[in-house]
């Protein structure tokens, strides 16, 4: 949901220009020129696949590697400039979990308010709230090994929350999460915007959860593509998309027949798999003759057809010119070794 | 709990009560920490002082038991380094598991994650070492509180530079297999070179030479002498100020040296 236009005015976040290259690794540029600002109280995706630059800039947000290049400000504190400062008013939730899993729940939350100059009667309220809101309550003496990991995500977010951040980043925070688990942590992440204005600002690949996301910061090779909300976005890619699934892993043999006798171009999504964008001025006599013909034509080898609005899979192969899970990268990993000033 | 409310102490403390808490969560390293050394003080002292065979025991003392006598300051010292060995490798566990992100990336000062991890691995090496003190009390070990306060500065002295230059060590690497290569190549010679195991003075003139230079040296020294009745100074020792100063600036440098080096570094991510 767009937030009002008066947020606006007053962004937590704001990124400008920033860049990164690799010191290794033949000098290759990881982000280039970035640009953005994220407003109070949005959920804000910054979606990309493997080796866009996603994972760099939240190494950068979280200053873990020191920004070299362009400008950020983090609710009224500069980097590299206020840093210590304005670490005091983000959380952030690594995509390698950083509890200590010897430690118990609670533990582990008392520990990070330490590190942040909680203690004492503040500190034990500020638990035992964030226990209770994530249902951990009952596990608070267990030892962080001994819990799923689902429940072990769901201490992480709540530890990253001890300090009472205005801005929560979050890398990956779905990865290796089941489907329960990760609708689970989008409820309790829903709630937090909800009940405690959190700015919430994460790192994803997975093409569903950016759905859910307010804005969409889409990176490709360390640019930026796109920002937009996920509607916005989806409406840049006009008409309707017809996905085709054949039996056999050939899909490729159909695009040159279906390309003559249906002018149109099918587009390869996998072995089995191509896709077609219907122009937006298509008619639903047009899409039903074109079903029909698929159908009368090849029927005894498609697996599956269906007509759907166009998702943002379709959005970033519009703006890329590829496929968001072809972009298989060389080089995924982010910044590591660098030497810190 | 903690009436030190000041950041940096806060911080400090409640990282070292985590090293702490680690280590007595982990049964296998308090076992391991505790009776290695002392099986390596029965089955060495024992084996090599009975093959020994020129042993100047007095009275009804047998070479074995002077050699037990001799090899009992280097057992302790062999338990700070195992100690220190161990609470440094869990640096690399925690660049791998992730903890240290969350440490780095918090408003206080790297120094304070520093000093808690050697804090950590120095203050277990001391109880450890304590335990068998006390337990060598027991058995005779005459008791001054002079000599204890010696014992217990030089141990937590000595645990300070050990824990330290482990944490050098393992700060740049992320395996533990890296750790262990060199633990083997540096760690455990130093400790051999530092009269632990055998007296210096009669070996070959640049073993004497390589044990001069090593710090442990004359760390060894002044716990040797600590255990001695009325703090005499045992044979081919150096002397006291000179173990004492070498002590305390080995400890310094690499205690400046771990915080330089935590600075200048980004965290390494698996």
């Amino acid at each position: 949901m767009p937030l009002a236009s008066s947020a606006l005015s007053d962004p937590i976040l704001s990124c400008t220009d920033v860049g990164y290259t690799f010191k290794t690794r033949g000098g290759r540029r990881a982000l280039d020129a970035v640009s953005f600002s994220v407003n109070k109280g949005e959920i804000f995706g910054v979606l990309g696949p493997n080796g866009s630059g996603k994972t760099t800039l939240f190494r950068l947000l979280s200053t873990l590697v020191p920004l070299s290049e362009g400008a950020v400000r983090l609710a009224g504190f500069d980097y590299p400039g206020d840093v210590a400062e304005a670490r005091r008013h983000f959380g952030i939730v690594f995509q390698s979990p950083s509890l200590d899993k010897k430690l118990t729940v609670a533990e582990n939350l008392s520990t990070h308010g330490h590190l942040y100059g909680l203690h004492g009667a503040e500190l034990r309220d500020r638990i035992d709230a964030l226990l209770e809101r994530f249902a951990l309550t009952s596990r608070r003496r267990d030892a962080v090994e001994t819990l799923s990991g689902g429940l072990q995500r769901r201490v992480e977010v709540a530890k990253s929350l001890v300090p009472q951040p205005a801005l929560l980043i979050l890398d990956e925070p779905s990865t290796g999460l089941d489907p329960v688990a990760r609708r689970e942590l989008w409820d309790y992440l829903r709630a937090l915007r909800r009940s405690e204005g959190l700015t919430i600002l994460m790192t994803t690949h997975f093409l569903d959860e950016a759905e859910w996301c307010d804005r969409l910061l889409v990176l490709d090779r360390g640019r930026r593509v796109a920002l937009d909300t996920p509607e916005a976005l989806k409406r840049a890619v006009s008409g309707t998309v017809l996905t085709l699934r054949t039996k056999t892993p050939d899909a490729a043999s159909f695009i040159d027949r279906i390309a003559a006798e249906f002018r149109l171009t099918p587009v390869l999504r996998g072995e089995e798999t191509l896709e077609l964008e219907l122009p937006a001025a298509t008619s639903p006599e047009a899409e039903r003759d074109l079903l029909n013909g698929l159908l009368r034509r090849y029927r005894p080898q498609i697996a599956g057809l269906e007509l759907a609005a166009p998702s943002l899979e379709n959005v970033f192969a519009r703006l890329t010119g590829r496929a968001f899970d072809s972009v298989e990268s060389a080089d995924e990993a982010a910044p590591d070794e660098t030497q810190n000033g | 709990m903690f009436t030190l409310t000041h950041p940096f102490l806060l911080a400090v403390g409640t990282l070292t009560r985590r090293e702490i808490v680690r280590f007595l969560r982990q049964r296998n390293r308090v076992v391991g920490a505790l009776a290695t050394p002392l099986a390596f003080w029965f089955m060495i002292g024992s084996g090599v002082g009975s093959s020994f065979g020129s042993g100047t025991g007095a009275g009804k003392a047998t070479d074995a038991t002077a050699y037990l006598h001799y090899f009992f300051p280097g057992t302790l010292l062999l338990i700070i380094l195992f100690t220190a060995i161990f609470s440094t490798i869990s640096i690399i566990e925690d660049r791998r598991e992730g903890f240290l992100q969350g440490v780095l990336a918090a408003p206080i000062p790297r120094a304070a994650f520093v000093l808690a991890k050697l804090l950590g691995g120095t203050l277990l090496a001391f109880g450890q070492c304590l335990l068998i003190y006390l337990i060598a009390l027991n058995f005779g070990l005459p008791f001054s509180i002079p000599a204890c306060f010696l014992f217990t500065g030089t141990v937590f002295v000595l645990g300070l530079s050990l824990t330290a230059l482990g944490y050098l060590i393992a700060w740049p690497l992320d395996s533990t297999q890296g750790f262990h290569a060199i633990m083997n190549l540096f760690l455990m010679p130093m400790w051999f070179l530092s009269g632990a195991l055998f007296p210096l003075a009669g070996s070959a003139r640049w073993l004497q030479y390589l044990g001069q230079a090593n710090p442990l040296t004359y760390g060894l020294a002044l716990i040797r002498q600590a255990l001695e009745p009325g703090l005499a100074l045992p044979a081919n020792c150096p002397p006291a100020l000179l173990s004492g100063g070498v002590t305390l600036g080995f400890a310094a440098l690499l205690l400046w040296a771990a915080i330089e080096i935590t600075n200048r570094l980004s965290v390494r991510n698996p």
